[in-house]
């Protein structure tokens, strides 16, 4: 990572953390819906960045990882809910188990490629809110009606609100993962999964062991996205098992191809921008309702929708790819 | 005995649905080589198109016929407008494609139509009739309905010059476009001819799961695996696999049922029909990925 770009992450990271202190001086702008609503946007970043690893930076294909970020979400709500394990150690159990399950996964996708490897994760991804509700699992899971959960609660008696610590906790996973993630990729492992997505055949032929790196590539980005949806329990405090059908597993990829593919900035962009739209999609129908007149319910889906499309026409790379290129030419130009 | 009778009946009504999403795949899959991610909302769509139509006045095979000629238009126009200009694009980009039109499709039948579960009609007459009220009328219905279309296909494939032209486009492009094919217009036939097929499945399953944006989801799921399970690049094949997928799904609800009522041990029911599906995915892919029926490519590197 080049200096100047340092420089600019350690500058959001100070002003990410300084924000939340400005609540006393602009309730109206700094309200803790919005924070709240930010948090939810770091943990999409962190999800959208695990199927980054995996579909950007290994050039395997996901349309299922709805289903990680489910397992780590219930595994995060059955520690807590059956076990009494505090919110913040639940983390890294949904890693570890996410990680297990991805690289379990990940084995029979060896076999598979291109629009097979997606079948399969379309498959899982439908098959999810099924699994979820297995009889047997009823016990741990609650079946149909889910877990309901504590939010967690502002340790050591610091004097903040719970969304601002909510907030602060979901700030810091993200750093230390994206640090991880930055360093993993700079890394000679990284190099290689670069490798095996540009040229599977002369990686292989150069030594590099494909097999394991693709099944531990798909291992990290499951434990990633299972992160998230751990994250994501302690946040909403609840969770059920139709909330993670086909339609999340889509959102993530709405991050990953409108963020840009392939780049850690585009994870953040993405998050944030799947975030903003779910969230604005409902003003947008009541603008088109009363204001325009329109019998027309806009769903967030059908941005979404039209976006896909309209980005792999034109901006192939995503918004993260968009802005370097601008960048690139701001740069010649002035040169 | 008779329990078991009526599952295999109404696997049989199943199967033909699968086969005919199935069907589909394969046709966009045998030409382009793409797995139509979106081809059950594209039915689904379809079925409430004919709704509309049905509530308008129309009478059910009036709508039918309609409807399956909007949808060829429909098909078309995807090709012609949105596929097209992503002829050599990566997997990828068709891929997030597809999905886009999934969620399109999707999200504006629940606009137009809300997501409020409707009832769909059956035009066959509600008697039972058959061997002892094995088999209802609107599943053996389907079932005939679903066999007309196949048998429709195959002579327009087997017996038409337009159905050996798509032929041709679609396992020799360059030779064909040699011989004066128009292989553009093929694909886009071919996309139409598959909307077509699809939107029949759609009006015809519709009275089973009732009419919902999401009715399509697990059929979709399940027209995967009997594509996979008949080979992925044989017709024959698919419908074939829709069948063995639709009958093979309704006896493990049936084995599962038997076992919990002689041990009361509950392994598996109606509730993981979907789960069966993904095990049938992953397992052909995995063990067998040219299916039953297909052909193993061998590839030169």
């Amino acid at each position: 990572m080049a200096a100047s770009s340092k420089k600019w992450v350690l500058g959001i990271i100070v002003l990410a953390v300084l924000v939340p202190l400005l609540q006393p001086v602009f309730p109206d702008v700094v309200s803790n819906y919005r924070l709240f609503l930010v948090s939810t946007m770091i943990i999409a970043a962190i999800a959208v960045l695990g199927l980054n690893l995996l579909t950007g930076f290994n050039g395997q294909f996901s349309l299922g990882h709805g289903a990680f970020y489910a397992v780590g979400a219930y595994t995060a709500a059955i520690l807590m809910d059956k076990l009494n394990v505090p919110y913040w150690a639940t983390i890294p159990a949904a890693a570890i188990v996410c990680f297990i399950v991805g690289y379990l996964f990940g084995l029979p996708a060896l076999k598979l490629e291109g629009h097979y490897l997606a079948l399969a994760t379309f498959a899982l991804a439908l098959a999810v809110p099924q699994i979820l509700k297995y009889k047997w699992l009823e016990g741990l899971t609650g079946g149909v009606q889910g877990i309901v959960l504590m939010k967690p609660e502002v340790p050591f008696g610091l004097p903040l609100s719970e969304d601002q610590w909510l907030y602060y906790f979901c700030l810091l996973v993200m750093i230390v993962l994206f640090w991880g993630a930055a360093n993993l990729l700079n890394s000679r492992s990284g190099r290689a999964m670069m490798a095996i997505r540009d040229q599977y055949m002369a990686a292989d032929t150069m030594g590099i062991d494909t097999a394991l790196y693709k099944t531990v590539t798909f291992g990290i980005s499951a434990a990633y996205t299972g992160i998230a949806g751990a994250l994501s329990a302690c946040a909403i405090a609840f969770v059920a098992p139709d909330s993670f059908g086909i339609f999340l597993s889509i959102k993530f990829l709405i991050g990953l191809v409108v963020g840009g593919i392939g780049s850690l900035l585009g994870s953040v962009l993405g998050g944030i921008f799947y975030v903003l739209v779910d969230n604005s999609a409902q003003s947008l129908t009541q603008f088109i309702r009363n204001d325009l007149g329109l019998p027309f319910d806009l769903s967030a889906y059908t941005v979404f929708g039209v976006l896909l499309i309209a980005i792999i026409y034109l901006m192939p790379m995503g918004i993260a790819g968009g802005l370097y290129m601008a960048y690139r030419k701001l740069r010649g130009a002035r040169a | 005995m008779e329990q078991l009778l009526q599952q295999f009946a109404s696997g049989l009504a199943n199967g033909a649905i699968y086969a005919c999403v199935a069907l589909a795949l394969v046709m966009i899959y045998v030409s382009t080589d793409h797995i139509n991610f979106a081809q059950g909302e594209m039915a689904m769509f379809s079925t409430y198109i004919s709704w509309q139509l049905m509530s308008w006045g129309m009478s059910f095979w009036v709508a039918f016929i309609l409807t399956v000629m909007i949808s060829f238009a429909m098909g078309v126009l995807i090709e012609r407008l949105i596929l097209r200009p992503l002829h050599n694009a990566p997997v990828l980009s068709i891929i997030v494609v597809f999905i886009g039109l999934l969620a399109i499709f999707n999200s504006m039948a629940g606009a137009f139509w809300s997501y409020l579960i409707k009832e769909f009609p059956s035009p066959f007459p509600k008697s039972e009739f058959g061997i002892a009220g094995v088999i209802g009328a609107h599943q053996l219905g389907v079932v005939l309905v679903t066999l007309i279309v196949l048998g429709l296909l195959f002579v327009f494939f087997r017996y038409t010059p337009l159905g050996l032209a798509m032929r041709a486009a679609a396992q020799n492009p360059q030779m064909a476009r040699l011989v004066g094919v128009r292989v553009d217009w093929m694909l886009a036939l071919g996309w139409g001819l598959a909307a077509s097929v699809g939107a029949v499945a759609g009006i015809m399953v519709a009275h089973i799961v009732y009419l919902e944006p999401n009715m399509m989801g697990g059929i979709l799921l399940y027209a995967f695996a009997s594509a996979l399970v008949g080979g992925i690049s044989n017709p024959a094949g698919a419908v074939a696999g829709g069948f063995i997928v639709g009958i093979l799904e309704n006896m493990v609800a049936y084995a599962g049922n038997q076992i919990e009522k002689a041990t009361g041990v509950y392994i598996i029911g109606n509730g993981e029909k979907l789960t069966v599906a993904l095990i049938i995915v992953i397992f052909v892919l995995t063990v067998r990925p040219a299916g039953l029926f297909g052909r193993v490519v061998v590839r030169r590197v």
